[in-house]
């Protein structure tokens, strides 16, 4: 195992030069790659929320695609109806025959409740689906079982519903965000500022959080649920609260992806992907913030790079690395890089 | 503690039945505790000490007869309205939390507060604080405050367990085999520190180890087959043929 707490005395400096190096990417990458950059960073928003609930919480989560796709569709909704002429219903409503727009998708068409719903939508389905679990005192594989099972519910639903939902295929070919046209020169570099900004904003909101009592005690209930339980505190509400902010941050990630893919659709949300999203955290190390970004980005980039020449490959050499780090190094890259790997 | 009149009585353990699918692990069983006293509850394995425990925390609930603490029946309560109103446990296995430092789970025990919004922040108030530096000064842990309480050895580990329990601030406190996996030096620090505690707890502990029973010198009630058997001192629980027969004849 290599040994890079020698890199010490670096250690003080590299989140400025991590940060100094994120800021100034968009005048050193071509805007496809700058793109890709930005894809993969809001999957490292979602990221970090696992951290939170997996890693501190024990709480392993199959369902995050769920909450990404909520804050995906959002967004995507919004895109849809700020493009239309007016009257107009999207075309994959039109091809399936359908003759107005859902009463749910009219209020989308307002950049407030839009923002709002990216926010609100996912935090409180969360909390309401961890809430109706954890309060049953369901937890550990039968809780990660259910996740998936909402995953699947999540995609079906979506692909069965082609006439409001856009089914398989999604919603794509979007134009413009609050006015902005998504191709106009400087757009794609501001939508990265913007995600690089909440990516921070995340990571330094869940390092203090993680510091907290809160975070003490997600540990605790983590580490001896009976024994937080019997010194007098209720720990459901704290999972309950872990989970929300997790599938808070699930959702913005979904959006902002949503915004640099102009894509989203279930492929991207079923229960394979939120599979992927545990094993970006796994390999990064799910007790570290900063292991899950370098987790997040790190397997996309190995993805892209794999999965154009060998689509087929993909999925077995993800599941032999999440094998691999979960067996031998269960503190993921992050672990290594402390240079202790259990 | 002699003459207990009503208004000393703090706990009262009424016909308590805790049935496992048939095999009743608690059969009928009383007892009562009387504020400030210490007690000791002693039977072979599997007698219903534990359960007992259990039983009064909320951990298990009876099927039949009643747990009164401080004049209320608790037995229908959620755990953490049972520690609220002032008891809390030791339980057999260590029970630390093994990942937060030796501090962190004093403090955790400590706090007052406990509900979720405000554990949003880092400042532990100064009496807590004050709290928490006398309970790890109570058990000789003052040193080893800052490791994590998973790596402290055995006996450690238990000594931190009672000191949380203690910084509850809770008025009935259950030990449960405190001295399990601990030497005779060990052992006798353990019954200093309840010793230490005067009149000012109600404790309830339960132990196998009876030269520990004899330092801590309280009455002692005798558990068999989820029923009670007998009560006394512990000379004459000693010179009880029945106890024998049950307990200390497999024992001693
Ligand atoms: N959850 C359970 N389900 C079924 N039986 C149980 C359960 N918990 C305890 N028992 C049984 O109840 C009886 C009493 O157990 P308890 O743990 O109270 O004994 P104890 O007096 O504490 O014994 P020890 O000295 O070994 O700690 C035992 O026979 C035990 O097997
Ligand atoms: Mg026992």
């Amino acid at each position: 195992m290599p040994d890079l707490s020698r890199l010490s005395p670096l250690k003080p400096v590299l989140p400025w030069l991590l940060l100094a190096l994120g800021i100034a990417a968009p005048f050193a990458l071509s805007s496809y790659d700058l793109n890709l950059l930005a894809r993969f960073m809001a999957m490292g928003i979602l990221a970090l929320g696992l951290v939170l609930i997996w890693g501190h919480g024990g709480i392993l989560s199959l369902g995050q695609g769920v909450f990404f796709g909520l804050g995906g569709y959002a967004i995507a909704l919004h895109m849809k109806l700020a493009d239309l002429p007016a009257g107009e219903l999207p075309d994959f409503m039109v091809w399936s025959g359908r003759e107005s727009l859902p009463f749910w998708w009219t209020p989308f068409a307002s950049p407030a409740f839009t923002l709002a719903a990216i926010i609100l939508v996912p935090t409180l389905a969360g909390a309401l689906f961890a809430w109706a679990v954890f309060h049953r005192r369901v937890g550990g594989t039968y809780f990660a079982l259910i996740t998936q099972a909402l995953s699947l519910a999540f995609a079906t639903l979506i692909i069965s519903r082609q006439d409001v939902t856009g089914g398989f295929n999604g919603l794509t070919d979007f134009y413009s965000i609050f006015g902005v046209g998504l191709t106009s020169p400087g757009t794609g570099s501001m939508l990265y500022w913007i995600t690089l900004a909440i990516l921070c904003g995340a990571f330094v909101a869940l390092r203090w959080l993680l510091a907290s009592r809160f975070g003490i005690l997600l540990r605790a209930a983590r580490d001896g649920e009976n024994r937080v339980r019997f010194l007098g505190y209720n720990p459901t509400p704290f999972k309950v609260a872990a989970f929300a902010i997790a599938a808070m941050l699930a959702g913005i990630g979904g959006a902002l992806f949503t915004l640099h893919a102009g894509v989203v659709s279930p492929a991207l949300i079923g229960v394979v992907p939120s599979i992927e999203m545990v094993v970006w955290v796994a390999i990064g190390g799910r007790y570290s913030l900063a292991g899950a970004i370098v987790g997040a980005l790190l397997v996309n980039l190995a993805r892209d790079a794999v999965s154009s020449a060998f689509p087929e490959l993909w999925l077995y050499l993800m599941g032999a690395l999440f094998i691999f780090v979960v067996t031998l190094l269960p503190r993921g890259l992050a672990g290594i890089a402390k240079g202790k790997a259990a | 503690m002699s003459g207990s009149a009503i208004s000393d009585l703090i706990l009262s353990v009424d016909g308590v039945t805790i049935d496992y699918s048939g095999f009743k692990a608690l059969d009928g069983f009383s007892m009562r505790l009387n504020r400030g006293e210490t007690r000791v509850v002693i039977g072979p394995n599997g007698a219903g000490k534990s359960t007992l425990c259990d039983t009064i925390i909320g951990r298990v609930r009876p099927s039949t007869g009643r747990v009164i603490f401080k004049g209320e029946e608790i037995h229908r309560l959620p755990e953490q309205a049972i520690v609220a109103r002032g008891i809390c446990r030791k339980f057999q296995a260590p029970g630390v939390l093994p990942t937060l430092s030796v501090r962190d789970n004093l403090a955790l025990a400590a706090r007052r507060d406990r509900r979720w919004w405000k554990s949003l922040g880092t400042g532990i108030p100064a009496d807590e604080r004050a709290a928490v530096d006398e309970a790890l000064e109570s058990v000789g842990l003052t040193h080893r405050a800052t490791v994590e309480a998973g790596t402290l050895a055995h006996g450690e580990k238990q000594w931190l367990e009672i000191a949380m329990v203690m910084a509850t601030g809770a008025e009935l406190l259950l030990l449960d085999e405190p001295t399990a996996g601990m030497g005779p030096a060990e052992t006798s620090r353990t019954a200093e520190l309840i010793l230490g505690l005067g009149h000012s707890r109600t404790v309830l502990v339960i132990d196998h180890d009876m030269s520990f029973v004899e330092q801590l010198a309280a009455p002692v009630t005798v558990m068999h087959q989820g029923k009670f058997l007998k009560q006394g001192s512990v000379a004459e629980v000693r010179a009880d043929p029945e106890v024998a027969a049950v307990y200390l004849g497999h024992t001693a």
